[in-house]
């Protein structure tokens, strides 16, 4: 038998203003399985809360309703309240009287009568509200970065410093990512390489850091705490614990005119490599699709002077199984491609820049290996049409990015800081030359972001047109852009040796497929989507992955490196415990009743439904059943309602409760 | 804000199945922001819009509800990642069952409400209660809830004559 006690609160004057509160404690003490029914000033004052907790040894209450504020405010202070007297906390229930009742009614008589309404509907559901044990899981401390950039390398090294195990994943055979590319950054004109590579050899040195490199993820499984992930380290032909490094190899190699991708194409390598020569592991890789010995089973050079025997023709993919606890993802970006059509994506071409075709329309990360001093040209700018020096340089701002009708309709973000560095570069390298700048306005928030830009214009006598460019062709061996100055209202005609694209930022390629192996959601521009905008900005919606950098949407370096940072403390929050409380608001599934047609299953958005097998003693299979695996489920209960034979029951939300609650209408 | 204080001579019982992380949210903030709205709707927390089972929607009619409505996180923001699209999907096939068995379906509202939209709970809620207060006291399902009690037994002559066949 029930023995309810019923609480309600004045809010100040709140609630009492326009709900008789006497009334309703009056109304309460008389419903069915009531025993005590009070109300107070302020419920959730610390007297208030004694009050509950008292009641409740005196009145030998069994089950608390709290009529007061929305759940959303208070539910947490009175469940807990209600477990420190010696009841399960899913023992009490709160009745929202102020933003549902008294605060949307004039009528006192009205909201009197809901508020009364409002109380009977909890009191009968809390009579079918169960005793709900605290669900404990435990935790893997070990956590997997899935990209080694600048995002991965900083999150794994916080989180190894930490004292936990850390597994680093990287697709390309060096980690470094973009920011390795950079020639120097933004507002500090810091070099790019030398505030990196120290991190870089950080990794590799740390003894809590296990790095594979040349590595995707195949598959993921498991839950918060409990993932278990494939990786497919790819064949690299090259023993990693052999290899020294001397580089003798690469020096060897017949094949020498390959476009290294590092260099934006600009520089040559050969087909056993390093993308760069501070690669971190400094061990190479067979190109396999360059490689003469792949291509026509003759040479096998490299292998020949190879004093510790490391190249291997042989080798194969190998696949390693990681169990880990949490996963934090920075895959990053790439910049939007130009004149490829991306397949499936609503994104056209921009064939109006010329890009492609004309060899001196370049991108922005062309002309950061340009002006980094290891890059291709060492440092100097020189175009890659005919190795001279350019003397006017046109710099065009968003290229692909804040247009609805190309399909991009973000702010890269980056882009006009990066611009605003780049005309300095320039000015810095060609003194006689002149940068013009094409563009629609400058974003450029942070600290001393505006400062960098008015550099650019005020000392570094960078012409910035406001304005979109609308054509550009090549006319002998100049390229001739034409615009129009928005802010005088003329056409501008300039006759460039070099245009430089600022082209937006996107995901990485294959973002889709990555996320859909993690189970997170990402936007229409696969952007991984955080759990929320404001308050939960580096978790992902799924528990126990975290996002780190531009993978989330653009960035720049300070913003990537403070995301990496916090993405790291998030995990090593999970890491604090042992095992890991959560709301036991989860699906069970009646055994008795299910049939095993698994429809809970394929509604699942979080694969939280298993299939399990009753046998009898002999071993006998009697029936397969589906089985919520409590760590996974998120408690929003589609299953049930999917479930045609009504077996799996969302607990603290069962049709019991829904049901008593329908009928004390 | 100043509320008609014309008395009507029938005030609609309206059933809210909400989610707690959109609509429910919206309603606070309704509240919070003090817009003023009839009186006549309950709300009923779930989870997610995916757990709301049609059984409840006939369940409420049983029980006189004369206006049910239901609504969630907008589609692409459901807090459970697509609840919502399964509820969607789920109470487009009940809408045309419910059309099949002969309720109106005007009585019957699905909106998606999010947090930040306290002005548009407001303005469902109004609606939905002014529509179903035009339309008078549902009675279909409360009738049926007589004859099947009435039916319950085995006088009824029809289930006798089957007894007696068998």
């Amino acid at each position: 038998m029930s023995r309810i006690g019923v609480f309600i609160c004045h809010c100040g004057e709140n609630i009492s203003r326009t709900v008789d509160v006497e009334q309703v404690a009056a109304q309460a003490a008389k419903m069915p399985g009531v025993a005590f029914a009070t109300d107070y000033k302020y419920m959730c004052s610390d007297p208030g809360q004694n009050l509950v907790k008292n009641a409740i040894a005196e009145h030998r209450l069994t089950q608390v309703v709290v009529a007061a504020c929305s759940p959303r405010m208070h539910e947490r202070t009175f469940r807990k309240a209600v477990e420190q007297a010696g009841l399960n906390p899913f023992l009490c229930e709160m009745a929202n009287i102020r933003e549902h009742c008294s605060w949307v009614h004039e009528d006192r008589e009205e909201a009197t009568q809901k508020a009364i309404e409002i109380v009977g509907m909890l009191v009968e559901r809390v009579k079918k509200n169960r005793v709900l044990p605290t669900i404990t899981v435990p935790v893997t401390k070990r956590a997997l970065v899935i990209g080694g950039g600048i995002a991965g390398i900083q999150a794994a090294l916080d989180i190894a410093d930490a004292g936990h195990q850390v597994v680093l994943v990287e697709r390309e055979p060096s980690i470094g990512g973009h920011m390795a590319q950079l020639s120097e950054t933004f507002p500090t004109l810091d070099c790019s390489q030398c505030i990196m590579t120290p991190k870089m050899v950080d990794v590799a040195n740390h003894p809590n850091i296990t790095l594979h490199t040349f590595s995707e993820i195949e598959q993921v499984d498991g839950y918060i705490g409990n993932f278990q992930v494939t990786v497919r380290k790819k064949a690299r032909s090259v023993d990693e614990h052999k290899c020294t490094g001397c580089g003798v190899c690469m020096t060897k190699c017949p094949q020498k005119k390959i476009p290294n991708s590092f260099d934006c194409n600009l520089g040559m390598r050969t087909a056993i490599y390093v993308p760069f020569p501070q690669a971190v592991p400094n061990v190479p890789v067979i190109d396999r699709e360059n490689c003469t010995m792949f291509k026509t089973g003759k040479c096998g050079v490299c292998q020949k002077v190879c004093g510790p025997g490391a190249v291997d023709f042989e080798q194969q993919d190998q696949l390693i199984v990681e169990p880990v606890g949490a996963i934090v993802v920075a895959t990053g970006f790439e910049l939007y491609r130009i004149t490829e059509k991306p397949k499936g994506s609503p994104i056209k071409g921009y064939g109006e820049f010329g890009h492609g075709k004309i060899p001196d329309v370049i991108d922005g990360m062309t002309f950061e290996r340009l002006a980094s001093a290891s890059g291709p040209t060492g440092g100097k700018i020189l175009r890659p049409s005919d190795g001279k020096e350019p003397k006017q340089v046109v710099f065009i701002q968003c290229v692909g990015s804040r247009s609805r009708e190309k399909g991009i309709s973000y702010c890269s973000k980056v882009c006009c800081m990066y611009t605003a560095k780049h005309t300095m570069l320039y000015h810095h390298k060609v003194h006689d030359g002149q940068a013009y700048v094409f563009f629609m306005d400058a974003r450029v928030p942070g600290k001393s972001y505006d400062e960098f830009w008015r550099r650019a214009i005020e000392d570094e006598e960078a012409v910035y047109i406001r304005g979109m460019v609308s054509r550009l062709y090549q006319k002998e061996d100049k390229i001739v852009v034409m615009g129009s100055d928005i802010s005088v209202g003329v056409q501008v005609e300039i006759e460039a040796d070099l245009v430089v694209l600022a082209t937006a930022v996107q995901p990485q390629k294959g973002a889709d497929g990555l996320a859909q192996k993690l189970g997170i959601s990402y936007d229409k521009y696969n952007f991984y989507s955080e759990a929320h905008a404001k308050l939960r900005p580096v978790e992902c919606a799924t528990a126990g992955i975290y996002l780190a950098g531009a993978c989330q949407g653009p960035k720049d370096i300070p913003d990537t490196v403070s995301q990496a940072s916090a993405a790291a403390a998030k995990v090593m929050t999970l890491f604090a415990k042992d095992k890991l409380e959560r709301e036991p608001i989860v699906a069970r599934v009646k055994e008795n009743g299910c049939v095993g047609c698994f429809a809970c299953k394929k509604v699942c958005a979080y694969g939280a439904v298993e299939e399990k097998e009753i046998r009898d003693r002999q071993g006998n299979l009697i029936k397969t059943v589906a089985y919520v695996n409590p760590g996974v489920c998120a408690g929003c209960g589609t299953c049930q309602a999917t479930c045609p034979s009504k077996s799996v029951e969302l607990d603290g939300y069962t049709d019991e409760q829904i049901v008593a609650m329908i009928e004390a209408l | 804000m100043h509320v008609d204080k014309q008395k009507h001579t029938f005030e609609p019982k309206i059933i809210a199945f909400v989610c707690t992380w959109c609509t429910y949210a919206g309603a606070d903030l309704a509240g919070t922001s003090r817009m003023q709205y009839p009186s006549n709707v309950r709300v009923l927390k779930f989870p997610c819009t995916g757990r709301i089972d049609p059984v409840f929607i006939l369940k409420a009619f049983q029980q006189g509800a004369d206006g049910i409505l239901v609504s969630g996180c907008h589609p692409g923001d459901c807090h459970y990642i697509a609840g919502n699209y399964h509820a969607r999907r789920r109470f487009a096939a009940f809408r045309k069952l419910l059309e099949f068995i002969g309720v109106d379906l005007n009585r019957i509202q699905f909106s998606w409400v999010s947090a930040a939209e306290g002005g548009k709970w407001v303005e469902v809620v109004t609606d939905l209660t002014e529509k179903v207060r035009a339309m008078g006291p549902m009675v279909e399902f409360k009738d049926l809830v007589l004859e099947e009690q009435w039916s319950g037994g085995l006088n009824n002559p029809e289930l006798q004559a089957v007894y007696e066949a068998m």
